[in-house]
């Protein structure tokens, strides 16, 4: 479909910033250097220049078209993060798949007396 | 007529009257593979040696008639996203290429307790990330009607493999078409089940709220019966759903009287393909002479689908990816000063660039600041979408629209731009939204062979009456079968890239 038309990107110059200040204006605009820095430490990802470069034109890309939910309504909208009323399943605490410590230890990378090693964090 | 030519039910039906036995059927599906392979590459992983021993077990079983079902001794392909007990599970990843799972997901155990027989594990976009399999670690699958064409995504292994006779059928998931787009694009039957019909235990996540694994096969007939396998309440899911006992296969029967088609009329616009806007149009006919009532009707709130998936998906994913971290399982990087630069650098070097962006774009969604513009304001979009749906239903028992925009894309044209690649999934994402089951069968090839697929959407726990309008639509029109899965065709269709 050709929504890009009808949404066309829209770049604004202001440099974008984590904070609630600048979300309150709540548009796409430019990523800058600092927000795609901020948002590699959220996502645990070592990003090269070149991808940094990529993610923000992509992001920027996606949040205009993404913005044109603006438009709608949601005054009052209870927001739905699942499709059916679910609760808390309850269950009793009995161990049933207990003794697969081998098994699941032999997925690891680096394993040390039956535990799973990683590097030295002191 | 080749044994790989038979649809599952059929195969079932042969093997429990004698006539062939397991072991036959998955001689003749590794026949298939090892001829298709080398063109095709549905598969990440085939497990020969231990189909054919669990064929051996399964024929005794049956023999002896502790194994009844109609689908016992039928060999299946399972999406590599599925954790299978002791057979390598990639999700298409780097990050997972030498995780061996040592527990099965339920839906797979439901396989075995029916007696179906595991031959491999298929290409995906990895960890589901994509609408081409492109994404994949370990390369593209081609697409079995044109080699040169993608087969969609991202469960593109599993439907090329059916269409090709590489398996009878497969498992997929699907998480915003991912079953539904790619069955169109290789003209096999593809069915999302309503959100917690089959437990996705032993999936690995993607978007856990959207995410439903679907049965994908020959025809409408092997759909259903494949769900009554793998349709089951599960005590390790949470989210599964304890439905009324109902018999999937039983549903379908030649008649549409009664059932009430709409047709959303704002789906059929400008960007969609003009073939495929006419196979809409002729399927909508086909059900009217049957019995059916065929309206047209404005379906609201269209336009915003897309943005609300990907922002759901996308925040969904970087929660459950998080747990990539190179400590339990996964890729390590080697090498690192601290724990921490282990985490950064192992996720780093392990997730493709599909992956990264949309873990990047997940984060940035869900970060202070941008929570309440982005993340809470598609989940409202989302109760909208929902609520539209709700009114849909009141008056229609099916929806009638396309799968997809366009028939399948050539290899290496999707990948350039990602928001176009998104875009393309408008008709399959608002299903997973709102939960629905959704049905895509294919109905006829365009003027450049390629089949277009017809989709049905249901309201929530209406699998039944989607299958009975997809078995009519099926019952009255001929779809031919895959070219390539024909041993005679091989040599000349050898366009495509050679692995």
């Amino acid at each position: 479909m050709n929504h890009q038309k009808a949404h066309p990107i829209r770049i604004n110059q202001t440099s974008l910033r984590p904070s609630e200040e600048v979300a309150r204006e709540t548009y796409a605009g430019r990523i800058s250097d600092e927000t795609i820095e901020y948002i590699g430490i959220l996502a645990q990802l070592e990003l090269s220049s070149e991808e940094k470069e990529q993610a923000k034109s992509d992001m920027e890309q996606m949040l205009s078209y993404f913005d044109q939910m603006k438009e709608l309504d949601t005054e009052g909208i209870e927001p739905m993060s699942h499709i059916f009323p679910v609760e808390n399943v309850f269950r009793q605490d009995v161990v049933a798949d207990g003794s697969a410590r081998e098994e699941i230890l032999t997925n690891a990378p680096r394993e040390k007396n039956g535990c799973f090693q990683v590097p030295k964090t002191l | 007529m080749e044994i790989t030519d038979l649809t599952a039910a059929s195969l079932g039906k042969k093997i429990k009257a004698g006539a062939l036995t397991a072991e036959d059927a998955v001689r003749a599906a590794c026949e298939q593979i090892r001829r298709l392979e080398p063109v095709l590459h549905s598969f990440i992983t085939i497990d020969e040696a231990g189909a054919l021993s669990q064929a051996k077990a399964v024929q005794e079983k049956i023999e002896s008639g502790e194994l009844t079902g109609p689908l016992a001794g039928v060999p299946i392909a399972v999406k590599d996203n599925l954790c299978t007990e002791g057979l390598r599970t990639t999700c298409g990843s780097n990050m997972l290429e030498h995780f061996t799972p040592c527990y099965s997901a339920t839906a797979v155990n439901r396989l075995r307790e029916a007696g179906m027989i595991l031959l491999g594990k298929t290409n995906m976009d990895e960890f589901a990330m994509g609408s081409t399999t492109e994404t994949s670690y370990f390369g593209a699958t081609n697409n079995p009607w044109d080699l040169a064409c993608a087969p969609g995504g991202s469960s593109g292994g599993s439907c090329a493999a059916v269409a090709a006779g590489e398996c009878f059928c497969a498992l997929g998931s699907d998480t915003g078409g991912s079953i539904r787009q790619p069955s169109a694009f290789c003209g096999v039957t593809g069915l999302k089940p309503t959100y917690g019909t089959v437990s996705r235990y032993g999936l690995i996540a993607y978007a856990s709220s959207l995410d439903q694994i679907g049965p994908i096969a020959k025809d409408v007939t092997d759909c259903a019966m494949l769900l009554d396998v793998i349709a089951s309440w599960d005590a390790k899911d949470s989210t599964s759903m304890l439905r009324e006992p109902c018999d999937f296969a039983g549903a379908l029967g030649e008649e549409a009287a009664h059932l009430r088609i709409g047709i959303p009329v704002n789906y059929l616009k400008e960007g969609l393909d003009p073939e495929i806007e006419r196979a809409i149009q002729e399927a909508g006919e086909a059900l009217a002479k049957r019995g059916a009532v065929v309206e047209e009707f404005q379906m609201g709130l269209a336009d915003y689908a897309v943005s609300a998936y990907y922002i759901i998906a996308s925040a969904e994913a970087s929660s459950n990816l998080a747990r990539f971290d190179g400590v339990k399982y996964g890729h390590r990087a080697e090498e690192v000063l601290n724990l921490h630069e282990m985490y950064k650098k192992s996720r780093s070097q392990g997730f493709g660039p599909e992956v990264k962006r949309r873990i990047l774009l997940g984060s940035f969604v869900l970060s202070s600041g941008y929570y309440d513009a982005y993340y809470l304001k598609a989940l409202q979009a989302r109760a909208l979408i929902k609520r539209e749906f709700d009114r849909a239903f009141a008056s229609y028992d099916v929806i009638l629209s396309p799968a997809a925009p366009t028939p399948a894309p050539r290899l290496g044209e999707s990948l350039q731009d990602p928001m176009q690649m998104y875009l393309n999934d408008v008709y399959t994402v608002s299903a997973n939204l709102a939960g629905l089951p959704g049905i895509t069968l294919p109905w006829k090839l365009n003027r450049k062979g390629l089949p277009i697929g017809v989709q049905l959407l249901g309201d929530c726990f209406q699998e039944q009456k989607i299958l009975r309008a997809a078995y009519v639509l099926e019952q009255s029109r001929v779809f031919p079968a895959c070219p390539l899965a024909k041993s005679d065709r091989i040599k000349e269709s050898g366009e495509g890239t050679v692995r």
